[in-house]
């Protein structure tokens, strides 16, 4: 029980003054993520997954290298930006959402660049 | 936060509910089932069950909320006024749905006409909730023209372009149907303002009399008290002025979008 106005508690702590750039760069990842996962998906089904010479000379290709390089930073961007509003909407306490805000970005981020890493590696490897 | 489930002194006792039968004679009966709640003693909620002569009611289910308060039980609690939907004070949750008990007729509703307070707020008796922090969020979007230009000896003009661009937004009656419909406000309504609220702001943003427009923009720029509406639509669904917050809260955030540039 708070004797804080209820004007007082509505204000709260006040605007952030944040988040437009957030909301919009997950409408963008998304946008750019339709024409990508598409791609992935069906590059995916196209070449046999098991033989290890045909996928490292198809990533190899400079184009397709770009692309999943876009296509891994597009899609981790958008999943560590959508897993904040989630984890935001349904995690109480400021102390476990913070912590559970950090961990999943963490995760996300370093999945996202190992996932870079590799296919630069494939790409510019002898 | 997510609380998906009631706290333990909210939970509905099945056991304790009242049933009230129809006088004798009665042939055209409808049950309305009511929640009921008296902070007075220490009881969980329950649901009392009332057998209503419809011959001798009027059509609507506010209609019947009287005649039952009148003729069978005399402390049921609930909260009206105008009878004609203009005054928000009957919005309950009807059948399932947030609707103002005035204008829903009880012809809609198949079986038993179950009435419940509207959901997620704190309940003070019976039907009656608390709205407290919604008007004081309400309160906080300074919902009133603003203008730095000294006032003019006569209307403030605006041209009928601009005067239509109000309509579909100055209707809302602040009943609360739509806020309390929505997931979002029930997990984060302490922060996020709700459809409602948004709403009501926009009704400013877009008049062309107000010069605080960007001000506005900045109260609204949060990640919670705007960004938390993820467009689930519950808002217009259930608005029984069929009105849609959903597309004054897309068209808030089109508007910072067009001031980031």
């Amino acid at each position: 029980m708070s004797l804080r106005s209820p004007l007082g508690q509505a204000r709260g702590l006040g605007s952030a003054k944040d988040g437009v750039g957030h909301w919009w760069l997950q409408r963008l990842t998304a946008l750019a993520l339709i024409p990508l996962s598409l791609w992935f998906v069906y590059s995916l089904v196209r070449f046999p997954l098991t033989d290890y010479e045909t996928m490292v000379a198809w990533i190899k290709a400079p184009l397709v290298a770009v692309a999943l390089v876009l296509f891994f930073a597009a899609a981790f961007l958008h999943a560590a930006l959508g897993v904040q509003v989630v984890i935001e909407d349904y995690v109480g306490g400021e102390g476990k959402k913070l912590l559970s805000i950090v961990i999943a970005k963490f995760v996300l981020y370093a999945l996202g660049v190992a996932s870079i890493f590799a296919v630069l590696k494939i790409a510019f490897g002898a | 936060m997510a609380q998906l489930t009631l706290p333990e002194n909210s939970k509905i006792d099945r056991t304790a509910g009242k049933q009230h039968k129809a006088p004798a004679g009665a042939k055209n009966i409808r049950i309305f089932k009511i929640y009921r709640y008296d902070p007075d003693t220490q009881a969980n909620p329950r649901v009392d069950s009332y057998e209503v002569d419809m011959d001798s009611c009027g059509p609507m289910v506010l209609d019947a909320l009287i005649k039952i308060k009148n003729e069978i039980d005399s402390s049921l609690t609930f909260r009206r006024s105008c009878r004609e939907g203009i005054c928000g004070s009957c919005a309950m949750n009807i059948d399932g749905t947030n609707t103002l008990a005035c204008t829903k007729s009880c012809d809609e509703v198949k079986g038993d006409v179950k009435i419940y307070p509207l959901p997620h707020m704190p309940v003070v008796k019976d039907l009656v909730p608390d709205l407290t922090h919604f008007y004081a969020q309400y309160a906080s979007v300074e919902p009133w023209l603003k203008t730095d230009t000294p006032a003019p000896t006569r209307e403030r003009l605006q041209s009928e372009e601009d005067r239509a661009k109000l309509d579909g937004l100055y209707e809302c009656i602040l009943c609360a149907c739509c806020t309390t419909s929505c997931p979002s406000y029930w997990w984060n309504g302490d922060r996020y303002l709700g459809p409602a609220v948004l709403m009501a702001s926009y009704r400013w943003l877009v008049d062309s009399r107000d010069e605080a427009t960007g001000e506005r923009l900045d109260q609204l720029e949060d990640p919670f008290k705007l960004y938390r509406c993820h467009t689930i639509m519950n808002c217009a669904k259930t608005c029984p002025k069929g009105l849609n917050p959903a597309k004054a809260i897309a068209e808030t955030k089109k508007m910072l979008i067009e001031r980031k540039g």
